[in-house]
């Protein structure tokens, strides 16, 4: 180990958190959390409410509205900005766990999921071109405890048991709002003596040098397991606008720390302890996936994984040969591909042009014909007039005569009187 | 032949007492309606017997809601510093526990039933079956006292006569166990299902929850007391019909008293509110207490007796004339048809 020395100027590099920051604030963060509970413990309501996003709203509602006949592992991904800074939360659910009547091995699902994830990393850490590794492996789980008020279900045990050393664990009680606070505190205390009895191993929270930060990692750690309620509806309490569950007899308000660890849980797993689930994931869960991977294959000798994961022995130029051959006949396939939709595409557009080709024809017809029916009739109507207009001359001249007759027998008549 | 109808005048009870005959002056007062106290008298001193199975997963408050029906501690002792020792059995047990209450001169034998164990495991295939042996277990035993030669004067009733299922709060629908487990139990015993710790769920999420259950019930053929077929009239059907609304009932339950308002109340308190149980604004305990206590305690001993013990009787009673066979062998078979 080096020996500490003092500096007698400014170098500069203190200013390397801050480069870090600028990178990863440019990067952007992922962050991967699965969900898994029984239906109905209001499991998407929290995480509307932790993200403050509709993830999942009227028009795409959560798998719990749905019941499975087997447990499906389910993925959502978002991404939230908030102050320059971009997260892609995605949301792994687990509908369909704990609803059957028979329930035995309805955690393999998740397991397998897990698994894959891991593998997944795995098989892209050890590509040559590691230029692109999206890290898609499962973070923090956490679970659904329903709010008995007795102790934990065997299901709930035979779960943890399985799942603590493949992925964060970190236990919650749902519906807290179901206790009071004496049946919560109980509770609590019967939930983590059972934990401690059958050696589960749930997140814990790292000590720091910070006094600060100590103190308040203890008093977390007092209020294990946290106590949640969710809610998306925002109700008026005393003038003020608060998030909360409205009851006969009182609201239940979400952020008020008197009535319910959310808060807690919030800070704890987005503001303080997001960073600290990764790097457990990374060098705890997956490390001991990743020794258990390889110590299987070097012990038998053989290549017992799969044939997509294959960890070859040829040397890296001969393994960048393959890699390149993968990725040429990878765009060739990606080339005809394209070629295909683009010809479909001319195609389309062909027919299409041909279609108003021959709807412009028809129109052209159809306007002919209207005109020359419009002729027709201007003539029909010209020739009727025609002939009132003769009817009228005839009448006129008709008129006149006979006016003219009258006339004269006037004369004559006045002759013939003064006669 | 010819009847005359004598219409008794209507009896005022002198202010002397009730069930008093009046002496002076009524001549054409018979005294039929006399026998309504005379039977009053004969059921107090029989006193009554009641007989409640609670059914439904650990947690969901069934012991507390039987304390807060019978203002008592009735149900199996739950102490509030359970040892850890205390497991959630394997299989589901049948408990039994009987106590005599007496109120106002009326005593009345209570039993309650419960069924730990219900529900719980991770695989619960077939959970019910203890329930539906234990079920027909007490009506083999009613029967058998029935076909004796030299039968008792009080055939004394172990009969259940309700059983409330509790159904988590979840809001959503139910689940298939609740289906399953409703659907073969609403044949032999009348059903009442209850919505436990109702206090998680905002009048709305309520409304809501009830219209899916009740819709599901319906969809399974699922016939829970009061069942339809058995209105006896109109005025019955109007009753029930507004129950029928109403099922399943929201609950919250508590033997904690808390000063509201200066009056003690049961109720929970919390940090946002106390609920009062037995306030109709909040949750419908009143509502259940009501329909099995004070006005349909009779109608559901009734229906128990007359309808589903009939019903097992009949098919008993068929089953030993078709099969020259023992009556153990008979017994077997109709645990095995469950």
């Amino acid at each position: 180990m080096g020996q500490q020395k003092n500096l007698d100027g400014y170098v500069g590099f203190a200013s390397l958190p801050n480069q870090v920051y600028r990178k990863s604030v440019k990067r952007g963060f992922e962050f991967t959390l699965m969900v898994v509970g029984e239906s109905g413990l209001g499991k998407s309501t929290l995480i509307n409410s932790l993200f403050l996003t509709d993830l999942y709203s009227a028009e795409y509602p959560g798998p719990s509205h749905r019941i499975k006949k087997t447990v499906q592992v389910e993925q959502s991904k978002v991404l939230i900005k908030e102050g320059g800074v971009q997260l892609l939360l995605t949301i792994v659910d687990t509908p369909g766990f704990g609803d059957a009547v028979d329930n035995s091995n309805c955690w393999q699902p998740i397991i397998d999921h897990i698994d894959s994830k891991f593998e997944d990393y795995l098989n892209s850490e050890s590509r040559v071109n590691r230029r692109q590794m999206p890290d898609s492996r499962i973070h923090c789980c956490l679970y659904f405890i329903a709010p008995s008020g007795h102790g934990l279900k065997p299901l709930d045990i035979e779960f943890m048991k399985r799942l603590h050393e493949k992925v964060n664990v970190i236990p919650l009680i749902a519906k807290a709002d179901t206790l009071t606070p004496e049946e919560c505190q109980q509770f609590k205390k019967q939930i983590m003596r059972e934990i401690q009895e059958h050696k589960i191993k749930i997140y814990e929270f790292p000590e720091t040098d910070d006094e600060e930060e100590n103190r308040l990692v203890k008093k977390i750690k007092d209020k294990l397991p946290l106590a949640v309620v969710g809610s998306n509806t925002i109700i008026e309490v005393n003038g003020k606008r608060v998030r909360g569950r409205q009851y006969p007899w009182g609201v239940a308000e979400v952020e008020n720390s008197d009535h319910c660890d959310f808060t807690i849980l919030r800070d704890m797993l987005i503001r303080t302890h997001m960073q600290d689930l990764k790097d457990v994931t990374n060098n705890v869960h997956y490390e001991n996936y990743r020794s258990r991977k390889l110590a299987a294959v070097t012990y038998n000798g053989v290549d017992n994984n799969k044939a997509k994961g294959q960890l070859s022995t040829k040397s890296p130029l001969a393994q960048m040969e393959e890699e390149r051959r993968e990725h040429v006949t990878k765009m060739k396939k990606m080339e005809m591909e394209m070629e295909q939709v683009f010809e479909m595409k001319v195609k389309e557009k062909v027919q299409k042009l041909k279609d108003s080709e021959a709807e412009l024809q028809r129109r052209h017809e159809q306007m002919k014909k209207n005109l020359e029916a419009q002729h027709k009739e201007l003539e029909e109507k010209r020739r009727v007039f025609e002939d009132e207009r003769s009817n009228w001359e005839l009448q006129q001249r008709l008129e006149q005569q006979k006016m003219e007759a009258s006339r004269t027998l006037e004369k004559n008549k006045k002759k013939g009187k003064i006669f | 032949c010819k009847r005359k109808v004598i219409s008794a005048k209507p009896h005022h009870p002198s202010p002397q007492g009730k069930g008093e005959k009046s002496h002076g002056g009524d001549f054409s007062y018979v005294g039929i309606d006399a026998i309504l106290e005379q039977m009053r008298r004969k059921a107090m001193k029989q006193g009554f017997e009641l007989n409640l199975m609670v059914v439904g997963q650990s947690g969901l408050g069934k012991s507390t809601l039987m304390n807060t029906l019978f203002k008592s501690k009735v149900s199996r002792n739950k102490s509030v510093q359970s040892n850890p020792e205390e497991r959630i059995p394997k299989t589901v047990e049948i408990k039994s526990i009987s106590h005599d209450i007496e109120e106002k001169g009326v005593r009345m034998k209570l039993t309650v039933i419960d069924t730990p164990g219900f529900g719980d495991q991770i695989n619960n295939e077939n959970c019910w079956q203890p329930i539906m042996k234990f079920i027909n277990d007490q009506y083999e035993a009613y029967l058998q006292e029935e076909i004796n030669i030299n039968r008792k004067k009080r055939i004394p009733d172990s009969r259940v006569h309700c059983c409330i299922y509790f159904i988590p709060p979840t809001g959503h629908c139910l689940r298939p166990l609740d289906v399953e487990f409703m659907r073969r139990l609403s044949k032999v015993v009348n059903i009442v299902p209850v919505i436990a710790k109702a206090d998680t769920l905002t009048l709305e999420e309520r409304d809501s929850f009830k219209q899916t259950i009740r819709e599901e019930l319906r969809a399974n053929g699922i016939d829970v007391y009061p069942q339809k077929e058995f209105d006896e009239d109109a005025e019955d059907r109007m009753i029930n019909d507004k129950i029928r609304e109403m099922i399943p009932f929201a609950v919250v339950g508590s033997d904690q008293e808390y000063q509201v308002n200066g009056k003690r109340l049961l109720g929970r308190k919390t940090k946002w509110g106390t609920i009062e149980v037995e306030n109709i604004a909040h949750c419908e305990f009143a509502y259940l207490r009501d329909l099995l206590i004070r006005t349909h305690m009779q109608n559901i001993k009734d229906i128990t007796g007359s309808i589903h013990y009939e019903t097992y009787r009949v098919r008993r009673l068929n089953e030993s004339n078709g099969q020259a066979n023992g009556v153990a062998a008979q017994h077997e078979a109709l645990s095995h048809e469950m």
